[in-house]
């Protein structure tokens, strides 16, 4: 039991390490660090690195939390201790 | 109908909705007074949480924030909606896991100590009392502008519609009118957005808009408005920066952590079924938030655009801006100037005595700009704009029937009520449960601690609602604060109480206390200390923004990691948690066995 509480927090920190690194790159790093380069580029009318810091980072937010409440159903479902 | 009957038909049938799901969802129990009886579902649930969390100051002031800063406005964009991903990841499933009514019942179990549970109390009272007071004067100023009564008055109106469904319905009652009122405000902004995106670009759906090109020309909306601010000595809009990008990421990650830390929008995942529901209703609550969020910068750039382009008419050509005609005569300036400028919101002064209106940057950088503007006979820029006018004025301007005027009044209001009952229910619970069921009455019995809820909650009603009729002169500073406290505070403290096994209670302690004493030292020292103007001390360590250019409502971030510094250090030198500790973590790191949120021990 003990061996499988580990392995599921493990895979618990493995999610939200990986989800935590698509949130940093949306905002900070493509809205904040590297905007004037990806400014250069151009979404329609938005230079790429404005659309990511006034509507980008927001539409992935949203996407992240349902991407990582589904992943985390499926731990919880695999390990066994979803609530009944 | 006149517009102001049109407003007083609208705001009193939002007013007489709320009334009715007041009667209708009166609180009966502790746990429907506190968690809503945590049978909430959780779409309801992320929009009660869409509607707790967009203040007063995300409807009104938000658009006209970012209008004015331009790009480096997304700072409040990115700060106000990173935050949930890290509740719904790293604190929401825990805390509702672990099943109790508030945030400092989380600390006193996890910390095993009343005085870790009195800290948390502290930051959350200061926290809350101070983003109160920006609620109640929000509601006071919605009245004044739009239905014309006075100051006191709105307050005092807006104070005995939150009395009746917060002391009666408790959390049940908010949560229900939070729904309700999010759907009055979230029509109330897009509306207007939808109306001035399609007027402007021809493409209806602000998000898009903004992306699109501008009506009547080659250009690109974006593109157009750069050129317009540029050629009136602002910045490039699409790349100004508020300070330095080192200062926009602090300022960044100072609110998303401040957000997730707020314990008015914690509390509101402990009010559905599962730990399954928490992490969704994170989710749908960003939706809710998202769908204002994504449409503020639309309506900031579009609203500054037609600001521009009506006060210098050359500019839309891209004509010469300098030309005397192109400035537009004060005696011709279009009604909703005038209406606007009767709340002080507008002010112009006519420096060059040519009776007409000359907007633009009078502190530009640009040397080339200011001898042009002062060959023109430009003496100084002349028009005063609040940037709330951005919102508060924007259907006038694309001249929109009066029924969506009145929606926007009714907005604002939902808006600022919302904030202030969720506020008002972490403050009353903080105060019942808290500090009298769990460490001065013991004893109190399920009736008691619910009239004791009822009659706190009445109090801080009456509280919030003197301090809102007479804000203290800092006011206006205070939202930060309350971020700066829950970032370096709150936040590090729950993190490290689910995700640190081994951290003591004096570790968490010292954290707290230290995360909390630096970021006030910080902004004491550019606000003077308690905001006693002359006491400010920043002149002795080398100016504004001493450490790396960071802006003092930035500093949150910096007491965070100040706040892990510590307890960490202090952990490693004091004795170990105890071994029951230790497994009611590991408890609450699974979902299994959640129970709904009981406030028994």
């Amino acid at each position: 039991m003990e061996k499988s509480h580990e392995l599921y927090w493990k895979k618990v920190l493995g999610l939200i390490r990986n989800v935590l690194i698509v949130w940093f790159l949306c905002s900070y790093a493509a809205g904040i660090m590297f905007s004037s380069v990806l400014d250069k580029i151009k979404l329609g009318g938005y230079p790429l690195g404005f659309w990511f810091a006034q509507q980008g980072s927001i539409y992935i937010f949203v996407a992240l939390i349902f991407i990582y409440a589904k992943l985390m159903g499926k731990i919880d479902e695999e390990f066994d201790v979803a609530e009944k | 109908m006149s517009l102001q009957a049109t407003t007083y038909l609208v705001v009193g049938l939002t007013f007489a909705l709320y009334i009715g799901i007041a009667f209708w969802a009166r609180a009966g129990s502790t746990k429907e007074f506190y968690v809503a009886g945590g049978g909430v579902h959780p779409v309801l649930n992320g929009m009660a949480t869409g509607a707790d969390w967009m203040s007063a100051a995300s409807f009104i002031s938000m658009a006209g924030m970012i209008g004015y800063m331009g790009y480096g406005g997304a700072l409040f964009l990115m700060g106000w909606t990173g935050g949930y991903v890290l509740l719904a990841m790293l604190l929401a499933p825990y805390l509702r896991k672990f099943g109790k009514f508030t945030v400092p019942d989380f600390f006193k179990a996890r910390f095993y100590s009343d005085t870790a549970t009195i800290v948390a109390v502290i930051c959350l009272l200061v926290a809350s009392t101070t983003y109160i007071i920006g609620q109640m004067t929000g509601v006071g100023v919605a009245f004044s502008r739009f239905l014309g009564v006075s100051n006191n008055m709105g307050v005092i109106i807006g104070m005995a519609i939150v009395f009746m469904y917060a002391v009666f319905g408790g959390m049940k009652g908010i949560t229900y009118t939070q729904v309700a009122q999010y759907c009055v405000l979230i029509l109330a902004y897009t509306i207007p957005a939808i109306f001035i995106s399609f007027h402007l670009t021809g493409n209806p759906i602000p998000q898009l808009g903004l992306g699109s090109v501008f009506t009547g020309s080659d250009m690109y909306l974006l593109e157009k408005l750069d050129h317009i601010v540029n050629d009136l000595g602002f910045g490039k809009y699409t790349t100004a920066v508020p300070g330095d990008k080192l200062n926009m990421f602090v300022y960044t990650v100072s609110l998303m952590i401040g957000t997730a830390g707020l314990p008015h929008v914690i509390i509101r995942f402990f009010t559905v079924p599962k730990v399954k529901d928490a992490r969704s209703s994170a989710g749908w609550a960003l939706v809710f938030i998202a769908i204002l969020y994504t449409t503020a910068p639309a309506v900031a750039a579009m609203a500054r655009l037609n600001l521009h382009s009506t006060i210098n008419t050359a500019v839309q050509s891209g004509g010469d801006v300098f030309a005397e005609e192109a400035s537009i005569q004060y005696d011709n300036r279009p009604e909703w100037f005038k209406r606007w400028e009767v709340t002080g919101l507008l002010k112009f002064e006519d420096k060059n005595n040519d009776g007409r209106i000359q907007y633009y940057n009078d502190k530009s950088k640009d040397a080339e700009f200011l001898s042009k503007a002062e060959a023109a006979g430009w003496q100084g820029n002349e028009l005063g704009v609040n940037v709330d006018i951005m919102v508060l004025a924007n259907p006038e301007i694309a001249r929109l029937p009066n029924w969506v005027i009145a929606l926007v009044a009714a907005g604002g209001l939902a808006a600022a009520l919302s904030t202030a009952a969720g506020l008002l229910l972490a403050i009353s619970s903080a105060v019942s449960h808290d500090l009298l069921k769990n460490m001065f009455m013991k004893d109190l019995s399920e009736k008691g601690e619910l009239m004791a809820g009822r009659i706190a909650m009445a109090f801080a009603i009456v509280g919030a609602g003197y301090l809102g009729m007479n804000p203290p002169d800092f006011a206006a500073g205070t939202v930060a604060i309350a971020f700066g406290l829950a970032a370096a505070s709150i936040f590090p403290a729950l993190m490290m109480g689910i995700f640190s096994k081994t951290m003591n209670k004096q570790g968490a302690i010292a954290g707290m206390l230290a995360g909390l004493f630096a970021t006030m030292f910080y902004v004491f020292a550019h606000t003077g200390i308690f905001y006693i103007k002359g006491t400010e001390f920043y002149q002795f360590f080398g100016g504004k923004d001493f450490f790396f250019g960071i802006s003092p409502n930035a500093f949150g971030a910096i007491g965070a990691v100040i706040n892990f510094a510590v307890a960490f250090a202090v952990k490693n030198m004091t004795t170990p948690v105890p071994e029951h500790i230790a497994e009611m973590v590991e408890n609450v790191r699974i979902p299994r066995g959640a129970g709904e949120a009981t406030g028994g021990h």
